[in-house]
């Protein structure tokens, strides 16, 4: 083979590497949803999940990981905001920065049952909280802190240096510069981070198994108690989550329907991150549009 | 300072200043504090799981040297054993295998996207895995239990329980972050090495291979090590494939156990400071252990790479 061949026949090699990762892509999102959308329908939503009987349903677990996001983002989006700013802005050149730089990467490269177990051992057992939608939330907080923190940072890196300078140049303060013309700049990509973590979030369930527990108790959608022990809103209450249960049901469960119960939960979860992800996506570019007036 | 204004406007000048000066530091505060916090989480999780997982040895016990060089896994016998020796083994033959599957067609793909079709790969590629990342895993777990596991019954043998399907759906899962991790190392290479290379008559297989894979080799690997990262924590799929026999594997078809899956299946059902439950708690450790060794490795090949 000389050089001319050698280098057509690496670029088929390469273009069918290619073509392999977006058939898997395909294939198994044409699988999952396909199979999903004969269970999925609005009874499945809204219907309790029965423990022996068929014809359960998925509706206080989707409740649940929706619920369990949203305590996350409420601790993550600011921590995670100012943690951004710290490194973008504030850190300097020296032994402390790097080792947080250290923390943060071991922290997003820690395995999650790991961060689970840790959840058991110090908000399920040490502070006594237990099983609930708290300790969840507050492991998943771990979980997402490392993304979010690079998410920002790089976001606000990615302003334009001339702004930061005009700012400082008006005679702003760092904080003010940071807050009044870093921080606009970056809301797009950081708003993508946001929702694309929320993806993440949402999917996650080695990490909640013993800290969220795999149970819900029975809840009335009626009490909008939030220290009610039947209250979906009480923090300190057990939470399956969609993607826990989608596990459970496969790996032990004893319903007749087990296939019917796991395809369409699976079908739900795959819809709702293609939704965060598809929602990111169109939002970070419309804004960015508008912004820029392009 | 001025001389001419009244008392007033010289009161409302410095009182501005003065909360000006209160936010600047009001908001290093806030910042400070958040990056103290991500500090304190890192240490408490070493902390707690250090603290946790040494009980074993030295409360529980078991000799380290069973521990990590026994098969023998036996905690509800006459005389129980607690060799974890087949779960370690069972995580890295996982990680490792899928690691040299995943290696060569990732950082293919990301050349492709890189290198060959730039426009189509940003386009269409890039899309598509950021949307594979972002499935999650109990989703690949469960197309593996019902499709691999069925098909490897069928079509190679065995009871479709296997390393092998565990193997495939690890590489399927890190494939991903693999292929998007390497596409940033090739992207970050100056543009004048491609140039210079097309300058002197290469054709572009030879610039990739003889020019841009040499200079891009540290993030590469830096691409393959986090792959293998998310490959060797990886829990609830790996779980619902792999069989989970406490046995090590003959061959590829037979059903063995990993670190995670035995954690994930036991955490429940073992009573807290159990012998049984605290080898559960040294599992985590090496995990957590594992993690930082393949941080330091990222952090050396970073280093490295700004030379």
């Amino acid at each position: 083979m000389n050089r001319k061949q050698t280098d057509k026949f690496a670029t088929t090699i390469f273009t069918l590497f290619a073509a392999i990762i977006v058939l898997v892509l395909a294939a198994l999102l044409g699988y999952v949803l396909y199979l999903g959308i004969q269970q999925v329908t609005w009874d499945f939503l809204t219907s309790k999940s029965s423990n022996f009987r068929a014809g359960g349903g998925i509706q206080d677990q989707l409740f649940n990981s929706f619920y369990i996001l949203l305590w996350t983002m409420i601790f993550t989006v600011p921590l995670g905001l100012a943690g951004g700013i710290y490194m973008a802005e504030y850190a300097k050149g020296n032994k402390l920065t790097a080792v947080i730089r250290v923390c943060i990467e071991t922290l997003a490269s820690l395995p999650s049952i790991v961060l689970g177990m840790f959840g058991l051992l110090v908000f399920v057992n040490t502070f006594n909280i237990g099983y609930s939608v708290l300790s969840g939330a507050l492991t998943l907080t771990i979980f997402n802190l490392p993304i979010m923190i690079r998410t920002c940072e790089n976001a606000i890196r990615s302003v334009p240096l001339q702004q930061k300078e005009a700012g400082l140049a008006l005679g702003y303060t760092h904080w003010r510069t940071t807050t009044t013309v870093l921080l606009p700049s970056a809301f797009p990509s950081i708003l993508t981070g946001i929702i694309l973590s929320c993806g993440l979030v949402f999917g996650e369930a080695a990490a909640l198994l013993y800290s969220a527990g795999m149970t819900t108790p029975n809840l009335d959608f009626g009490n909008w108690n939030p220290f009610s022990g039947t209250s979906p809103l009480n923090i300190m209450r057990p939470a399956e989550t969609l993607s826990v249960h989608v596990w459970k049901v496969n790996s032990e469960g004893i319903i007749p329907d087990i296939r019917d119960v796991a395809d369409g939960g699976a079908a739900v979860l795959v819809t709702t991150i293609l939704i965060f992800n598809i929602s990111a996506r169109m939002l970070g570019s419309w804004i960015h549009r508008k912004l820029t007036s392009k | 300072m001025q001389t001419n204004l009244r008392a007033s406007e010289r009161i409302v000048r410095k009182s501005r200043k003065l909360s000006l000066k209160n936010s600047e530091r009001n908001g290093k505060m806030i910042v400070y504090t958040a990056a103290f916090l991500t500090v304190v989480a890192t240490l408490a999780v070493t902390i707690f799981l250090t603290q946790r997982g040494l009980q074993s040895f030295y409360i529980s016990d078991i000799s380290p040297l069973e521990f990590f060089a026994s098969t023998n896994w036996d905690p509800a016998g006459d005389n129980p054993t607690y060799g974890a020796l087949v779960f370690i083994f069972g995580s890295l033959a996982v990680t490792l295998v899928s690691a040299i599957i995943v290696a060569p067609l990732g950082i293919g793909t990301a050349i492709f996207m890189t290198e060959i079709a730039p426009s189509w790969g940003k386009r269409v590629l890039q899309p598509v895995i950021e949307i594979l990342v972002g499935i999650p895993s109990v989703i690949y777990g469960y197309i593996g239990l019902t499709v691999l596991v069925p098909f490897i019954r069928e079509q190679v043998g065995g009871s479709g329980y296997s390393l092998m399907a565990s193997i495939v759906v690890v590489s399927v899962m890190i494939l991903p972050t693999v292929t998007t991790l390497s596409a940033d190392a090739l992207n970050r290479l100056p543009d004048g090495l491609r140039s210079s290379s097309y300058a002197l008559g290469a054709t572009r297989w030879q610039t990739i291979r003889r020019v841009l894979l040499p200079a891009a080799i540290p993030g590469l690997l830096t691409a393959v090590i986090l792959g293998m990262a998310r490959a060797i924590g990886e829990a609830l799929a790996i779980q619902m494939v792999i069989g989970n026999t406490e046995l090590l594997p003959g061959s590829l078809l037979d059903p063995t156990a990993t670190m995670t899956t035995i954690i994930t299946l036991n955490m429940g059902h073992t009573t807290f400071g159990s012998a049984e439950n605290n080898v559960l708690w040294t599992l985590g450790l090496i995990l957590l252990a594992i993690s930082y060794l393949l941080v330091m490795a990222v952090r050396f090949l970073g280093a490295r790479r700004k030379m």
